[in-house]
Order: structure tokens, then sequence, then C-alpha cells
């Protein structure tokens, strides 16, 4: 009786034990399968190797690890491109539309969530509606609008496109005004606080989590997005363009130049790694705020 | 119906039991402010309806074409001057957007309108009641009290009405018109057509686009659905190995994935696009290991359509697992203990406990999440666009490649062909299906109808 039963514990311990070598095995797998393209990028970014006439290799070539590691494909990009001052519009951008958004959807939210009015359900029923036409219809006919009425292609212009419907996207903050409980608001409200201090000084404190969610979001997306700024700023701009657009062009424009592949992976380095460290600081807030907007709707 | 009716009777009976001054109101916006006495109020909104009145009867110019009641004619009629070689053609495009934007303004001056006789019946009311009216601070007073949402949701209401609701409305109505290559706005008129754009992509023979529409519309759906469903399962799968139980290192092989979450797209989809393209190391690999014979394309150089869709929808996984692999292990993480272990003193094994325990609680809790990723895959612009532009071509393209969705085609029509009102159409249609996904599966979710529960 007891042999038997150490013989079953001493079995399921290996069972369990090869089961879990395997996991580690298929999860290392896994995770080279991922990293592979990325490291490939960051290679590339140092790859320096030469032709037989001394020009630098631009292109993608068929090995993977560099002959020869340098740094001439970034010399190049601060010296010979715009890309600096593309990084400048991005983060311009990305400041001005994260603090408009973040005001907007908060605001939203924060309403839908804890103030009773008549038209609070037709409000959030035209909002699901709206959110559902293809976003870059509207921004087709915002391109037109503005070219008919001769109004520039500015990085303003952009930022409006970014933060202006904002306010549609109030799901995720609804979700967590929503937690926060209604007696707080209402010992607020007894204590004689008018609406406006019962938010900035009682809810505002306590959302940290939705504001750094909202605020990480619209941050990322001007440097994550492509096809808006390209259709707002148009391919001649070169100096107004965003990272996005930019590094784009500098390979697939009107010339499809093959031969600046590798000074465009060290541009692609030189803006994944601020966005990646910013991200990978704030991702709590990240997983948090996706989660809950996926449980809630 | 009912509810239709109802302001309309409201302003009726506001106007029988208002005092002379609501009365006044109905025709001078803010003389029942003024009769009582609220005099600030009454001029500002005096001066909202002269402000309008001069902007309907001034009509404005902008690129010499009119605002006002002018365009009120101008968007029936999208202009009526030809051109010839001396002057322009009357602008169709601006005629049809301004008619748009007086609408707009128009029903807003109406929404103003209607308040000012309530606030005037209001005051009629206190009289009655207090025997004094308001004052102009109590009333600026409200704004950050009981009519707080009045502040909070103005601004965010004009930004969404200005670059979501009116540039959306005016891409609806372009759909009815004949506005395209032949009709550029300022050297040709253009002209409403009704529902012919629509029969021309259903059924005109021989026509080609009605010949693209089809495929295309067949292929955003396989996409959705594998994007949504591989992603997911995908996903799913690969929280469940890394939450395993007694793993070490989570932390860590969670952080890899979720690195390329925070990649941008354009980078990784274009590094994508190198690396397993004809020069690229992935193809020399092949090559080494005899996996190939010679170089050839996946993506938008492919020898067949599928080869293509394939690829992308392949690529896609690595794009969207680590996306769903977040969400599934949030839930997994959430489920209560005390469920695992009422399962294990019933003698359940890993396998039932797996099957009866953690795959209904992580089904449940993201769905809203697959719904939502569904409609985001048939709207999804990047990948396509990024990966192959929507190539390889086929036999009757009409612009349309091989990879296109909807939305890469209505881009493609309205930015690259200036087709604009078969654009408009495809986007209409791409609404028509999104929106019919959504309200039927999140009308019936829990979370719509319980949406004030946690209240």
């Amino acid at each position: 009786m007891n042999k038997t039963a150490k013989t079953k514990f001493l079995n399921q311990t290996r069972t369990e034990k090869i089961s879990r070598i395997g996991t580690y095995i298929l999860l290392t797998a896994l995770c080279i399968m991922w990293l592979y393209p990325i490291i490939w990028i960051v290679l590339n970014a140092f790859r320096t190797e030469f032709n037989a006439d001394g020009t630098m290799v631009g292109t993608v070539v068929s090995h993977y690890w560099p002959k020869q590691f340098g740094l001439d494909n970034f010399r190049e990009l601060f010296t010979n491109t715009y890309f600096p001052k593309w990084f400048m519009n991005t983060l311009f951008v990305a400041v001005f539309s994260c603090i408009l958004s973040t005001i907007l959807t908060l605001s939203v939210a924060y309403v839908m969530s804890k103030m009773k009015f008549k038209l609070r359900k037709p409000f959030m029923n035209i909002a699901i509606i709206m959110g559902l036409f293809p976003g870059f219809m509207s921004m087709i006919a915002i391109y037109y609008i503005l070219k008919a009425l001769g109004l520039t292609q500015t990085l303003a212009a952009l930022i409006l496109c970014y933060s202006a419907g904002a306010g549609l996207g109030f799901y995720v903050g609804k979700g967590f005004f929503d937690t926060v409980p209604n007696a707080l608001v209402e010992a607020a409200r007894i204590d004689g606080a008018d609406e406006a201090r019962i938010f900035v000084s009682v809810i505002l404190p306590i959302s940290k989590p939705t504001i750094v969610y909202t605020a990480l979001m619209s941050f990322m997306a001007p440097w994550m997005d492509f096809i808006f700024a390209r259709v707002i700023l148009g391919e001649q701009n070169t100096e107004l363009h965003t990272v996005a657009v930019g590094l784009y062009y500098m390979m697939y424009g009107q010339i499809v130049d093959t031969s600046r592949f590798t000074v465009f992976t060290a541009g692609c380095v030189c803006v994944a790694i601020p966005i990646v460290a910013l991200f990978m600081w704030l991702q709590k807030y990240y997983i948090e705020g996706t989660t809950a907007g996926s449980v809630k709707g | 119906m009912e509810k239709l009716i109802k302001p309309f009777v409201r302003f009726y009976r506001r106007f029988i039991d208002g005092s002379i001054g609501t009365k006044m109101s109905h025709f001078i916006m803010g003389a029942g402010n003024i009769y009582h006495g609220q005099i600030i109020k009454g001029i500002i909104y005096f001066l909202i309806q002269a402000a309008y009145a001069l902007f309907m009867i001034t009509c404005p110019e902008v690129n010499s074409t009119p605002l006002g009641y002018k365009a009120f004619i101008n968007i029936i009629t999208l202009g009526t001057k030809e051109g010839d070689i001396f002057t322009a053609a009357e602008n169709s495009m601006l005629m049809l957007l301004f008619g748009v934007v007086t609408i707009g303004i128009t029903l807003m001056y109406l929404f103003v309108y209607n308040s000012g006789i309530k606030s005037s019946y209001k005051a009629d009311k206190d009289i009655k009641e207090h025997s004094r009216v308001t004052t102009f601070r109590q009333d600026l007073k409200e704004l950050s009290g009981s009519r707080f949402y009045i502040t909070m949701l103005t601004p965010a209401t004009l930004g969404v009405v200005m670059f979501t609701l009116l540039p959306t409305i005016f891409m609806i109505l372009i759909a009815f018109t004949n506005y395209d290559k032949e009709h550029q706005a300022g050297l040709k008129l253009f002209d409403w057509v009704g529902f012919d754009n629509f029969i021309a992509i259903f059924t005109n023979p021989g026509g080609e686009i009605s010949a693209r529409f089809l495929p295309v519309l067949g292929w955003t759906l396989i996409w959705a659905f594998f994007a949504t469903f591989l992603n997911y399962f995908g996903g799913v799968l690969l929280a469940l190995l890394i939450n395993k139980k007694g793993l070490k290192g989570k932390k860590i092989f969670r952080a890899i994935f979720v690195l390329t979450i925070a990649i941008p797209q354009f980078i990784s989809l274009l590094a994508m696009r190198n690396l397993i393209g004809e020069y690229g190391p992935m193809q020399n690999f092949m090559l080494k290991i005899g996996l190939l014979s010679e170089p050839m394309s996946f993506l938008a150089n492919a020898s067949n359509v599928w080869i293509a869709r394939i690829t992308i929808i392949l690529i896609n996984l690595w794009v969207g697992i680590p996306y769903s692999m977040l969400l599934a292990s949030g839930a997994i993480m959430n489920i209560p203990v005390s469920l695992y272990e009422a399962a294990r003193i019933d003698g359940a094994r890993n396998f039932t406990i797996l099957r009866k325990i953690t795959m209904p609680y992580i089904i449940f809790i993201t769905t809203p999440y697959l719904i939502s990723s569904f409609v985001g895959n048939i709207t999804s612009f990047n990948i396509i666009y990024l990966l192959t532009a929507g190539q390889p071509k086929v036999t009757g393209g009409y612009i349309a490649g091989g990879t296109d969705l909807l939305v890469t085609w209505l881009y493609k029509l309205t930015i690259d062909e200036q087709q604009y009102n078969l654009g408009a159409v495809i986007g209409i249609l791409t609404f028509l299906i999104t929106s019919t996904v959504t309200l039927v599966t999140y009308r019936r979710s829990k979370s719509y109808k319980e949406e004030d529960a946690f209240q």
C-alpha cells in the first residue's frame, strides 16, 4: 500500500518534470521565433559591410549575422536625412495629441459613468455607432476638406485628427470609473462640494491607472500610426513627416530605394528604443486597461 | 413614434402656457429672459440669434463658394455653372460640404433656440414658485454644479462633430453622387445620381468594379475570421503555457512577447517583409536546408494569390498572438483558486480542470474582445498595406489586388484613383458589415444589457 503510493508519487513527479522541461523548450523556441525579426533589425542597424568598390552595402543581404559592426548607418541617418526633424515632429504631435485626447476621453468617460442626465443612453449609442465607421473614411474626407479649403497640411491638423474624436473612445475609462464606489461621490456631494470639485479633487487623484493608460495609448499612437500621417501630410512635404511616414518613404517612395535598408533599420532602432522603454515601464497600466476594457466591453 | 412627437408637444405647450416674455422668446431669442430681468443671459441669446441670421442672410464665401441660405440651394443643385477655358466651374464638392456644414449649424442653432425658450419658461416657473429668478452668476455656477456634464461633454462633442461626424456624413453623401475622376471638383460639376453607384457595384454586368467586389468581400471575411480565431487560440495556448504552475521565469517569457507589442507595426511588418523576401536571410536558410529549390516571393509578387494570403495570416500570428496572450493571462490569473481546489478534492485531472474550468472562464471573460478584434480585423489597414500593398495582381484587377481588403481598396479608390463615389460606397458597405456583426453580438452580450449593473 505504502509502496505503491510512493511509486505513484515518483511517477507523477517524473511526468511532471518531463512536461515542465517540454514547456521550457517550447517556450524558448517560441521566444526565438518572436525575437528573430527584432534582433535582425538591430543587427542590420549596426551592419557595416562594403562592396568591392568601397561603397557601403545598404540592401537586404542573405546572411543574418553582419560581417562587421559599425555606426555608419546612424551617422548617415543623422547627417543625410531629415530623421532628427521627423523625430521632433512626432514628439511634438505626440505630446499635444496626448494632452488633448486624455482630457477629452476622461471627461466623457467620467460623465457617462457617474452623472445622470436625460441624453446619457442616446449619447452612448451614438458613440458606439460612430465608432463602427472605418476610421479613415472620415480621414479621407478631412484630407479633401483641408485641401479644398486651401488649408496647408500642417502638424496641427494632424494633432486634431488624432485627438478631436478621442471622446468616442471613452469605454475603457468608463469601465474604470464604474468601479469607483458611488458612495465616494455621494459623500463629497453631501459635504457640499460641487461636481467640478468632486471630479478634480476626489476622482482625479485616484484615477492614476486610467489616466496613465489613456495618456500612454494616445502618446504612442503618433509613433505607430502610418496611414493618417501619410494622408494628411502628403508625400511631398518631407520636412513635415513623422517618423513612420518619413522612414517608409525613405525606402518605398516614388522611387523604391532598397539600398537604404540599413539606414532605415537604424531609424527603426532610434524610434523603437524610447517607445519600447516607455511601454515596458508602464506596461502594468496597459495590461490593466486592456483587460478592464475587454471585460466590460 | 411618441418619443419623436414629444418635443414638439412640449414646444407648443410652452408657447401656450408661457408668460408674454416666453411667447416673445419664440420670435426674438432672449426676450423672455430680459422680460424677467435676466439681462446678460437675454443679450447672449439675442446675439446668438443675430449672428445666425447674419450668417444665413449674408452668405459668407470661402473659396468663392457661399455658406448661409445659398448653401441650402447649392446642396440640392450641386452647382449650375459649368466652367470653360476662361472660368472655373463651380465647385460641387465644396457646395456639398458647405450644405452639410450649414445644416449642422442650423441644427445647433435650433437646439440653442429651444434652450432659450426653455430658460425663459423656467424663469416663469421660478417667479411663480419662489417669486424670484436665478441670477447670471447662479446660472454660471450650475455649469460646475448640477449641469457639470454640459461643461464636460461640450469640447468632446464639438471635436467629434467636426472631425468625425461631419466628414462621415459628407462621405456618405458622396456615395450618392457621380464625383469621380471625370468630375473633379472645380473642373467639372458633379450631380446626385441616387443609388446608381450601389447598383453598379452589385449588378453592373461586365463592370470591373462589380466583378471585383465579391472576391474582395470574400477575402476580407476569410481574413477576419482566421486572423481573429487563430490569434485568439494561439494566444490562449501561449498564456496557458506561460502560466503553467511551477514554471520559473514567467515574467521573462511574458516580457519578451510584450516587447513585440510595443514595437511600432510599420517597423515589425516592414522587417518581416524584407526578412522573408527573395534576398532575405530566411530564404537563404530555406534554400540551404532544401525547403526551397530557388528564391521565390511569398508576398507581393507571389505566383499564387493564396501563397500571399496564407503568408499574411501567418505573419499576423506573430503580430497578434502577444495581445491575446496578455488578455488570456489576465483572465487566467483572475480565476478563483477555490474553483481549482474544489475540483481537485473531487478528483479532477489536470485536463478535466482545463476543459471544465479554465477554458470556459477564459472564453467567458474574453468574448467581447473577440467581437471587437473581428471588427478590427475587417478594417485592419496596416498589415495588408505594409506587407503587400494589396498585391499580387489578379486578372480583372480594377485596382484591387489579390490581398486587398475592403478598406485598402477604399483607400486606393479614393487616394490613388480619385473614384470618390465608389470609395464611399465601399466605406458604407464596410460599415454595414461591422455594425451588423457588432450590434447582433453586443446587444446580446451581458456587458451591454447590464451596462449599469456596477454603478
